[in-house]
């Protein structure tokens, strides 16, 4: 690493390590629980030991998905406030997704549309959770009257489908950003990097310097 | 309990067609409550005809036993004592299970390919087999007909005897009952047997007497004969109108796919995206800035 003098440190090893944590269980939940939302996905299922060890193993992914996303969750929630500055960005969003970047505020560790991500995240997540216990048969759902089990597999369905969407537009953010994706899997990022993405952090950790 | 293989009109999760080329005549099991006595004889051939045993259960005071279908009980006899007018009692015994629907909830609900198939005659089968055990078909089902086993987490419900009709026999309960209230044929004859018995029944002073085939699930391959046809729930809570409610048929039929197009969408959006603005990279004037 020549050139260590030029790097932050973006994301500690825990970050890194909860991150990853939460991202693998996340793609095992959409893949299993694709299988369960339209017959062109049911292929999938495969992956996971056949039809019957999909439906086990989904509900017990999601105990691991909400467990490491919550201690994420914890973590990351008070850099996630959303600013006066946060709304003016978003306003300016569509001039960045076009390349020309010049009318944008500046950001923080996060800016404004990965805080909003965040905040949809969490609604994902909640409303995941709960329909889930409602509709996992096997240990809770006859606990529930039926109108409230129908209920609870639409908001599931659909809490999932929006969850997958986002984490797709997550997935196609770090790849369009470059250099991103190396913040997350090794922890630093360039001064450069910071200083044209996330400007505001970028002065606060470095006090303004280079 | 697939014996039949060529005569298929729907199966669940699948978007191509079944085999169907053998079209078979529309059956139906007519259940003529009027005639009713309760004796349970049906209960007991369905258990003996599908070599079933539920747990001796309780006594809760009422005739209901089993108080409930189970998985091993997949027809059950349930009495109400009701008033439909002031002071005339009436004891209207109805035989429940399976209403083997043309349009089934359960089958649209049904995530797993096969696990559900109805036949040209109108018989709507579980294939357990197939069964992951998910429980979608019990949310889909407008009757709560379908039950999950807590032992081997598979859905069972009547068959409607279909391992014996594919044999040209009548399902077992039709030929036990000693009254003749339950009949099976061609949905045809069904239904113009049952216009006898409601002319009969009308002129017997039961002058909303009627057949119960709802429209809301494409009409029913169980039919029943009720005296009071307007009011279908003084019949332990036989529903009204049944239909597959807007969160199984709409959210199935319709917002699934466009979801599912949706990722498609964003997946291609993505890429041009890519290839037409190029990835967001670092500017020229702040990477000279921090040259050293």
């Amino acid at each position: 690493m020549k050139n260590d003098s030029l790097k932050i440190s973006r994301f500690t090893a825990a970050e890194r390590a909860i991150h990853w944590l939460v991202a693998i269980s996340f793609i095992l939940l959409a893949l299993s629980g694709l299988v369960f939302f339209h017959p062109a996905f049911y292929p999938l299922n495969q992956l996971f030991g056949g039809g019957v060890w999909t439906r086990i193993l989904h509900p017990f992914l999601g105990l691991v998905l909400t467990g490491s996303f919550g201690l994420m969750f914890f973590r990351f929630r008070e850099l996630n406030r959303i600013t006066p500055t946060d709304k003016e960005w978003l306003r300016h969003a569509h001039e960045m997704m076009g390349g020309d970047d010049r009318n944008m505020p500046e950001a923080d560790k996060f800016n404004a549309g990965q805080k909003v991500l965040f905040w949809l995240l969490v609604a994902c997540m909640v409303l995941l959770l709960l329909s889930g216990i409602v509709i996992w048969r096997v240990y809770f759902s006859f606990l529930f009257p039926l109108a409230v089990i129908r209920l609870a597999a639409v908001l599931h369905a659909a809490a999932g489908a929006g969850m997958i969407a986002l984490i797709m537009g997550h997935t196609y953010m770090a790849i369009w950003t470059s250099e991103s994706m190396a913040a997350m899997l090794y922890g630093q990022v360039r001064r450069a990097w910071a200083r044209q993405h996330h400007p505001a952090w970028f002065r606060q950790i470095t006090g303004g310097g280079k | 309990m697939a014996l039949q293989s060529l005569d298929i009109k729907r199966r669940s999760a699948t978007t191509t067609p079944p085999p169907g080329v053998r079209k078979t005549v529309e059956l139906a099991k007519l259940i003529d409550i009027s005639k009713c006595i309760g004796c349970k004889a049906c209960q007991a051939a369905c258990m003996e005809w599908n070599d079933l045993r539920d747990d001796v259960g309780t006594t809760t005071g009422v005739y209901d036993n089993p108080r409930d279908l189970t998985e091993n009980t997949w027809t059950v006899m349930r009495y109400a004592e009701v008033e439909p007018e002031k002071g005339k009692l009436e004891w209207l015994i109805r035989k429940d299970g399976c209403m083997h629907c043309a349009d089934p909830g359960c089958l649209t609900a049904c995530p797993a390919p096969g696990a559900v198939i109805q036949y040209h005659n109108g018989i709507v089968d579980f294939h357990e087999e197939s069964c992951i055990g998910c429980g979608y078909c019990v949310t889909g089902c407008p009757f709560n007909i379908p039950r999950l086993s807590r032992e081997d987490s598979k859905v069972y419900k009547c068959t409607l005897c279909s391992d014996r009709v594919a044999a040209g026999l009548e399902p077992a309960c039709v030929k036990t009952c000693p009254t003749g209230a339950i009949l099976f044929g061609t949905k045809e004859d069904m239904l113009h047997h049952a216009a006898g018995r409601i002319t009969d029944l009308k002129n017997r002073g039961f002058a909303k007497a009627g057949i119960y085939d709802p429209q809301g699930v494409g009409g029913t391959h169980v039919l029943y004969v009720l005296q009071h046809a307007d009011k279908p729930e003084l019949y332990c809570g036989l529903p009204n109108d049944p239909a597959i409610g807007p969160m199984v048929g709409l959210w199935k039929g319709v917002v699934k796919p466009l979801a599912s197009l949706a990722f498609g969408m964003i997946a291609a959006g993505a890429f041009f995206h890519y290839v037409t603005k190029g990835p967001n990279r670092v500017s020229e004037e702040i990477e000279k800035e921090f040259e050293p």
